[in-house]
């Protein structure tokens, strides 16, 4: 899972001009938290162990807070700083490095964060683990064989898809309903196991970045945009005057 | 060897996608800036067809990657000939679309060949003798520049529309294909896809609406759709929403504008608390106008606005449903 900026937070480029300043607020990555409500759902049907992970610095922890209060049973915080710095490649081996120890079955993620978009980082994993994966799953179901997902292509088409365990999945939004934390959920969290992997641990399977931004800015404008300004019912008049006499659409 | 920039073209069982043409307008555009020679490839159990498509455009060679594992897609399958076709050719650049089945394997692709893809880039810039893709960040709030730090192959995938994909210049005859068989070894191939199938029939088909009045996040619930719904009547529209709103169910999943629902380019789309996520905007940015109504000034839908209107859809709407129903009545 990851930490992003709040969907409406007032983003402010940093002084060199190439990430943003972190005095913002954060919430969870949406994908992600459809990602972990599926996690969640498979281990009330078929029992064992939802286990979140997510690199970051200190204040990443609350993601893994707030999974832990859904039910997930313990978590991983791949705590640093120059986490944020890392590209897809490395991330992906961070967390590889980090979990190698583990014997997971599935491994969810998200289909692409709402910061960087890359849409890559669950594939990467897969690719590194030796894993098959499945990407924009909408559905998930046990066979004898491993398990039956349905994909989700493009045009309003699907595709069902068997594969075998282990594997990773990158999950659509939208699969399922999220839940809330109950307070009891709240309270148990506390006393959930949360192990933290430092930079240094994993820094061995780490290696340099292969792309790099080298600038970050607000995009230009390109098209023209008139502001229509004033109280509700002037804007109305406004509006319906240019929806009849420009756009001829009345 | 020398540089070469190389396309792939998307096929799924056996029509070449469209979007196609649109990387191949962006190689075009790539090669005059470098030099590089373009050359593009198919990939597929039988890619002649389709690689004869794509030979008559202005393209020095077209490559068609065959082997029987290739039908149906598979992700194993695609990475796995991609590797030893690109391992041998060493192209400098390589470009795909972003599509859902691109996003599907070149991530693995580049990471079993020890390289990187900067993903759904929506242009490029030549800053000396660097070369920077660019790409939205933070939902389209912010642009990046982003660069290769590593050796090449360098993957790069294009945003659906980032270019014309009917600018693609044709070519004074048809240029060469040429065959390349790879090799899969049997168990390279670990899933196994089942028929592609359409959910149910489209309901809706609003790609034939002319005026679309489109909600987002911003009707904080589901009660107030009414509210749009009264609107789009009033100018004898159709209500679609983005992808949140579907997710909820508030609004039927036939009525969601962007990439994964459909795409529209109506004489007037207005979107109400709609903050314009990348998703969401490829599938309604070919509206003739869009009027944009959102409390958050900087919402990312105000860039491509026509009209914007920085404020409370709930204090717009009702007035402006108003006036729509007496301007009609006047006639």
């Amino acid at each position: 899972m990851k930490q992003v900026p709040q969907k409406d937070a007032p983003l402010k480029l940093n002084e060199s001009g190439t990430w943003i300043r972190e005095d913002v607020s954060y919430e969870v990555n949406e994908p992600d938290a459809y990602a972990l409500e599926e996690a969640l759902r498979q281990k009330e049907k078929h029992g064992g162990e939802v286990v979140v992970i997510t690199s970051g610095p200190a204040r990443a922890s609350q993601v893994l807070r707030e999974a832990l209060a859904k039910g997930a049973d313990r978590a991983i915080h791949l705590e640093d700083n120059a986490f944020v710095g890392l590209d897809a490649l490395n991330t992906a081996k961070a967390f590889a490095a980090a979990i190698k120890d583990e014997k997971f079955d599935l491994i969810f993620t998200g289909l692409q964060s709402d910061d960087y978009g890359y849409a890559q980082t669950g594939v990467i994993l897969a690719e590194l683990l030796g894993w098959p994966h499945a990407t924009i799953i909408m559905q998930i179901e046990k066979t004898d064989a491993g398990i039956k997902v349905k994909r989700e292509l493009e045009a309003g088409f699907f595709q069902f898809v068997d594969m075998p365990l282990p594997a990773v999945l990158t999950i659509q939004s939208g699969i399922n309903k999220l839940r809330y934390a109950t307070l009891i959920g709240i309270k148990q969290a506390k006393n959930k196991p949360m192990r933290k992997v430092t930079m240094a641990d994993v820094q061995s399977a780490v290696g340099t970045n292969l792309q790099k931004i080298e600038r970050l800015y607000i995009p230009q404008k390109t098209k023209k945009t008139e502001h229509i300004e004033g109280p509700p019912a002037e804007i109305a008049k406004k509006l319906v005057d240019k929806l009849r006499n420009e756009l001829r659409v009345l | 060897m020398s540089d070469t920039i190389l396309v792939v073209v998307e096929q799924r069982e056996g029509k070449l996608n469209r979007v196609s043409w649109e990387t191949i307008t962006a190689g075009q555009s790539l090669a005059v800036e470098t030099g590089w020679p373009l050359e593009a490839s198919v990939v597929g159990a039988n890619a002649g067809p389709i690689a004869a498509e794509v030979a008559s455009k202005k393209l020095a060679k077209v490559y068609a990657v065959e082997s029987p594992k290739l039908e149906p897609y598979t992700p194993d399958a695609f990475a796995a000939a991609l590797k030893q076709f690109i391992e041998a050719k060493q192209p400098k650049l390589v470009l795909m679309p972003h599509t859902y089945q691109v996003r599907d394997f070149i991530p693995k692709l580049a990471t079993a060949m020890g390289r990187t893809a900067i993903s759904d880039c929506i242009g490029y810039k030549k800053d000396g003798a660097k070369l920077l893709f660019t790409r939205q960040m933070f939902q389209g709030k912010l642009a990046a520049d982003v660069s290769f730090t590593s050796d090449a192959p360098w993957f790069v995938t294009f945003q659906n529309g980032a270019f014309r994909g009917d600018k693609a210049e044709a070519g004074a005859s048809a240029v060469p294909i040429e065959t390349v068989n790879v090799e899969i070894a049997d168990n390279v191939v670990r899933n196994k896809p089942q028929e592609v199938f359409k959910e149910a029939k489209q309901a809706v088909d609003l790609t034939q609406a002319e005026i679309i009045v489109s909600i987002g996040r911003g009707i904080k619930e589901q009660k107030n759709i009414e509210l749009a719904r009264q609107l789009a009547e009033a100018l004898g529209g159709e209500i679609a929403a983005s992808r949140p709103i579907c997710d909820s169910g508030w609004l039927p999943m036939d009525r969601q504008i962007g990439s994964s629902g459909q795409t529209v380019a109506p004489k007037l789309y207005l979107a109400l608390g709609i903050s314009g996520a990348i998703q969401h905007i490829v599938g309604m940015k070919g509206s003739r106008t869009i009027i944009a109504v959102n409390k958050d000034s900087e919402a990312p839908i105000f860039e491509i606005a026509d009209y914007a209107i920085v404020g409370n859809l709930f204090d717009i709407v009702p007035p402006l449903i108003e006036e729509v129903k007496k301007a009609k009545a006047a006639g």
